[in-house]
């Protein structure tokens, strides 16, 4: 969890990674940091993200939530 | 006959397809029928209310109802000046003591935040402005005094010194762009736009006006969709999206993110980008994707009413960059080098001159800036003829089409978006607890970098940032520095700086 907070904060540094979340404070991932996001975490974890995943906000509003998605992704 | 004013676009396919969607979203739906009868309500509450040849604001949500709002200004025989509802408070205000407007209309999205602005002039709720009974009569006599130079918009894009620059555009030049862009576009009736450009930018003129013009149709695609890409091309497939123009990142993330393997978007055949580079890989998965669709790249500056070049891609294009092209019909375009002298040979750099029906009449209650920019035409000085000089530096390849290569000064493109440095150092210093800023731009990596010295937090400087620069503006990264290095002559030594820091 720690290096998935370290990406989140690479990209947005000023962004609390344990509190945020979409949902209720708002969008905040633009376009292009999505393509950085989804880059960085492949690398790091050795993971790849299957694109159907990309067209749902619902496993991005935070941290908690994309932290299971990578757990879903390295059992799978 | 040549046309006098937009708004005879809008007759003539109101008329034609009176039950036709024009403008779409989710939550909207208005045929040309309907867009026409709302623009002559507020028309006529404008003019009941003694707003002629003025700034009206148009401070609402992205969508149907607000381009509606744009046209009813233009019955009126005003100009319309797109806001954003997301715009920091900071900025509405410049942009208010700049255009010191009589009228904002407003709707549920922006009540708050105008409520909150020191604004004495007239508040006009948008669903209040329909309710007006329409007067043609008054409405007729308006358009019989109109003439083709007369004000459309002003729209804002940065400025160096802090402050936005507002570029004010004639309908003459709106309507030769259109028809000149349309052409090379390729639109007929049967068109269905997806529109991601915000309102607030030139952008949006390649999907508002050529609607229009065929009477078309526009989709506006929600923004968070261009973060969820599958969700984005199921939205264009749905709608049957046959036309886009975007900005060249919106693309590259669609593709990077490896979408097109898993969906394919069905109905492009025309997909124009521009105001960036593309890069060449993401540009080949789309061609693979869309082999039936024609690929454009777009280059033009705010000031000459949308764009001015455009290239078409050949079906064998190889190459690591993709020209600029060439001018539209109507356009000349052309480089001068550092004495003022037309460069003609190629691979040698010039800036780019514009001149033609498309320059804009300048910047909006501010002569000194415009002076600079628009100047005479030093090939001659035979006769009063102004051109826009661009600040952008191009040249021309073997086979004579330009090539973009950079700019002369600190402005910046990111997202698309039009981004002088200068101020965002300008919001920066007006920070208290700051002693001197400096902003850079990684090209690279398409980071903004602020770095300061002083005794503010990064926190709270990032937080009093957002409360002054729109999201697009405010630094990706931001440094604090016990000193910034300083040039022999005491000035901020910006080169030293980007080096150590790109290289850290």
């Amino acid at each position: 969890m720690d290096d998935l907070l370290a990406i989140l904060n690479d990209l947005y540094p000023d962004v609390d990674f344990t509190a945020y979340d979409a949902r209720v404070d708002g969008p905040l991932i633009q376009s292009m940091e999505m393509v950085e996001l989804i880059t960085a975490i492949e690398e790091k974890f050795d993971v790849e993200f299957p694109p159907s995943l990309m067209g749902d906000p619902d496993h991005f509003h935070s941290a908690a939530a994309i932290w299971e998605l990578i757990r879903r992704l390295e059992d799978e | 006959m040549p046309r006098i004013n937009v708004l005879e676009y809008l007759d003539e396919s109101a008329a034609r397809l009176p039950e036709k969607p024009a403008f779409c979203d989710d939550s909207l739906r208005l045929a040309f029928g309907e867009l026409d009868r709302r623009s002559r309500a507020i028309g006529t509450a404008l003019a009941l209310g003694g707003f002629c040849g003025e700034p009206v604001v148009v401070f609402m949500g992205k969508g149907p109802a607000a381009v509606s709002a744009f046209f009813g200004a233009l019955r009126a025989g005003c100009f319309y000046v797109p806001l954003d509802e997301e715009m920091p408070r900071h900025r509405i205000e410049l942009i208010f003591a700049l255009l010191q407007p009589r009228a904002v209309i407003y709707d549920q999205s922006t009540r708050a935040a105008l409520a909150g602005l020191d604004f004495q002039g007239e508040a006009l709720c948008y669903d209040a402005l329909l309710e007006t009974p329409i007067d043609d009569i008054a409405l007729r006599k308006i358009r019989s005094r109109a003439i083709d130079t007369d004000p459309i918009y002003v729209v804002f894009t940065s400025g160096s010194t802090g402050k936005p620059k507002g570029v004010a555009a004639c309908h003459r030049s709106v309507i030769d762009y259109v028809e000149n862009l349309s052409q090379v576009l390729r639109i007929n009736e049967d068109t269905i736009f997806g529109n991601q450009a915000p309102l607030y930018v030139d952008a949006c003129l390649k999907e508002l006006y050529p609607t229009l013009m065929f009477g078309a149709t526009t989709w506006f695609v929600p923004k968070q969709y261009f973060s969820f890409p599958l969700k984005l091309i199921e939205f264009l497939n749905e709608k049957r999206v046959n036309t886009v123009c975007w900005v060249a990142s919106a693309f590259t993330m669609v593709a990077a993110l490896r979408i097109l393997d898993e969906l394919r978007p069905e109905h492009l055949r025309t997909i124009a980008f521009g105001s960036e580079v593309f890069p060449v890989k993401q540009l080949k998965a789309w061609r693979k994707a869309c082999p039936e669709a024609r690929f454009l790249n777009l280059y033009g500056p705010t000031e000459a009413t949308g764009m001015s070049c455009f290239y078409a891609l050949p079906n064998d294009f190889e190459g690591d960059k993709v020209p600029i092209g060439g001018p539209f019909k109507n356009t000349d375009v052309f480089l001068l080098d550092e004495q003022n002298q037309r460069v003609e040979q190629p691979n040698t750099p010039g800036e780019i001159c514009i001149r033609g029906t498309c320059l804009t009449l300048g910047y909006y209650a501010d002569p000194a800036r415009t002076a600079q920019s628009f100047t005479q035409n030093p090939l001659h000085g035979r006769y009063d003829e102004k051109i826009y000089r661009t600040g952008d530096l191009a040249q021309y390849n073997e086979t004579g089409e330009l090539l973009f290569l950079s700019r002369k000064d600190y402005q910046i493109k990111r997202a698309g978006y039009r981004i002088e440095l200068g101020e965002i150092e300008s919001a920066a210093h007006s920070v208290e607890g700051l002693h001197a800023a400096c902003c850079l731009f990684d090209d690279a990596k398409k980071k903004i970098i602020l770095c300061y010295a002083g005794d503010i937090l990064r926190a709270d400087l990032n937080e009093a940032l957002k409360a002054k620069l729109p999201q697009y503006m405010l630094p990706n990264v931001i440094h604090q520095l016990e000193a910034l290095p300083l040039t022999p002559n005491g000035k901020i030594d910006r080169n030293g700086l980007k080096c150590s820091m790109l290289n850290a």
